[in-house]
């Protein structure tokens, strides 16, 4: 579904990304770790075609992303609930889900915020509050339900249980493996390497700007070498 | 002292003219809160938009309320093809660069007006131009009261169509979370046009407005510019409601040091009011908070 090789990426005269390869398959949770200021985020900006790559190819449902703009790349299906959230302050929360289907199913609007309500009941409770003063968790609930409004393809999460309570955080988890049980494919952006790899199917490991350590999420959890630098065993 | 009947018909004409102050200042806070910059050609344009009415006026023998809805139009399409193909390429996403372009755009619409059309200033009367209402015992300006009601009109609609519509939310959300937006399929670059259009538009309808009382000559740009300034300060950067009520009180002040002080020092309660906002309250009646 999404197919990442020789990817090279940065900030003016820095290279951030030498050379990634990774691919993600339909139905697929894969996992990419790294430690801070690796350069996920800015994958993640690359693959929504928000910063140009400098070198490399992405091909996402068969066809290449080069040279697309994010709304088309929006419109295909790829769709990124980014870092930080990046929700609309000076927004209700009904209208920063219905600008979720600004670029795709705009059509079945409607029929979506249902759905997102249905999963998200606390956000159906606070539908006319700012976006801005909701809490942490409403926040990143938000973001999610935002991007689930486009009917995504495939689905880019970065870093969703970052600064939630632990308890929020198995939620969250337990949210990513219900909406993966309903089809979704889902490319995982994060830090708690543990219940990532417990998710996933599949992981990757940045480092110095290229995939350290890929493969089977068993098989690269149980890699001595991420044991001691990610977990300090 | 003035009876207080002449007071309050002041106070109301001075409102009735805010209101057509508010247009020019709505259109240069939505552009500041959407795009960040401050529009130098803000000005020019709106001499640019009163010199179109006059000439249309002249030649085609068009009302200048009729005109509102063609030129309202047009200059839509004309901030849009600005934006999209002129200062937002030649800036290259820096603000220092948009603001110098805006300047230059300014400079050159100016003196495209100065060689169209001289440096004489010129009025329009209509059979309205001097006519009154007589409400009780106050005489109201008729031009005032339909240019006053042609801009809360055309604000209600930019209202409107900034909460309701797609492309009106589109726009609130680039304004505060550019990144987010882009991520939803919306076009940054198509939103900041649309927003240069909107503002202009508001430049259009407004000088279809004024023209029936007030003149026009290519510099008149700059003191509508001053005036909107000190509005949208007043009602803080990029606040709609702001700079309808900033309007408001900016008409009724320059009416109000008109009376008290003479017609020639009537735009000193203004600066007066400009600095004081800046002193007490510099992010404005409704502005963020930074
Ligand atoms: N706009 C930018 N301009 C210049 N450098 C940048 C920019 N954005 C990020 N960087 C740099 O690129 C590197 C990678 O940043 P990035 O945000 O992609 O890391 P990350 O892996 O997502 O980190 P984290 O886990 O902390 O979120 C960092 O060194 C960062 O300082
Ligand atoms: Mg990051």
């Amino acid at each position: 579904m999404l197919e990442v090789t020789g990817l090279v990426a940065g900030y003016g005269s820095t290279e951030i990304l030498r050379g990634i390869d990774l691919r993600v398959e339909a139905g697929e949770i894969v996992a990419v770790l790294g430690s801070n200021g690796v350069g996920k985020t800015t994958l993640n900006m690359v693959l929504s075609g928000l910063i140009e790559p400098r070198g490399g190819d992405i091909r996402f449902d068969g066809r290449s992303l080069k040279g697309t703009s994010p709304a088309e790349i929006v419109a295909a299906g790829l769709i990124q609930v980014p870092e930080g959230r990046r929700i609309f302050p000076n927004m209700g929360v009904r209208e920063n889900l219905e600008l979720g289907s600004y670029g795709r199913a705009r059509k079945n609007r409607a029929k979506n915020l249902e759905k997102v309500f249905d999963t998200f009941p606390r956000l159906k409770e606070r539908i006319g509050q700012f976006a801005g003063t909701l809490s942490g968790g409403e926040q990143q609930m938000l973001a999610i339900g935002r991007g689930l409004m486009a009917e995504p393809k495939l689905l880019i999460l970065d870093e969703p249980s970052l600064g939630l309570s632990p308890l929020l955080v198995e939620e969250m988890f337990a949210l990513i493996e219900r909406l993966n049980g309903a089809g979704l494919a889902i490319m995982l952006v994060e830090q708690n390497v543990v219940q990532s790899l417990e998710l996933a199917s599949r992981a990757y490991v940045v480092e110095n700007g290229a995939v350290a350590l890929s493969g089977d999420a068993a098989t690269v959890a149980a890699d001595p070498e991420l044991r001691r630098t990610y977990l300090g065993l | 002292m003035y009876s207080a009947d002449i007071i309050i018909e002041a106070l109301i004409n001075g409102l009735l003219t805010g209101a057509i102050y508010a247009l020019v200042a709505l259109g240069l806070t939505l552009v500041y809160g959407v795009l960040h910059i401050i529009n130098f050609a803000h000005g020019a344009l709106l001499a640019a938009a009163m010199f179109a009415v006059l000439l249309t006026n002249q030649v085609v023998g068009l009302d200048p309320y009729v005109q509102i809805p063609f030129l309202m139009v047009i200059f839509f399409a004309l901030g849009y093809g600005l934006q999209r193909l002129v200062i937002g390429p030649a800036s290259h996403g820096r603000d220092e660069n948009i603001l110098l372009v805006t300047l230059g755009l300014s400079i050159v619409i100016e003196n495209l007006l100065l060689a169209g059309f001289g440096s004489d200033t010129r009025s329009l009367n209509t059979d309205y131009s001097f006519a009154v209402f007589e409400v009780g015992p106050y005489l109201l300006g008729q031009a005032r009261v339909f240019g006053a009601g042609g801009a809360l009109a055309t604000a209600a609609l930019l209202w409107l169509f900034l909460s309701r519509s797609d492309t009106g939310k589109a726009i609130r959300a680039v304004a505060k979370e550019k990144i987010g937006a882009s991520l939803q399929g919306i076009d940054v670059a198509h939103v900041y046009a649309v927003t240069f259009g909107l503002g202009c538009a508001c430049l259009a309808v407004a000088a279809c407005l004024l023209l029936p009382t007030f003149y026009v000559n290519p510099k008149i740009g700059s003191a509508y510019v001053l005036v909107a300034f000190t509005i949208v300060v007043l009602g803080g950067m990029g606040s709609i409601v702001g700079a309808m009520l900033g309007g408001l009180i900016i008409g009724a002040v320059e009416s109000m040091s008109g009376l008290f002080l003479g017609e020639s020092l009537g735009q000193i309660g203004i600066f007066v009011i400009f600095i004081l906002t800046l002193l007490l309250k510099p992010t404005g009646l409704f502005g963020a908070k930074a």
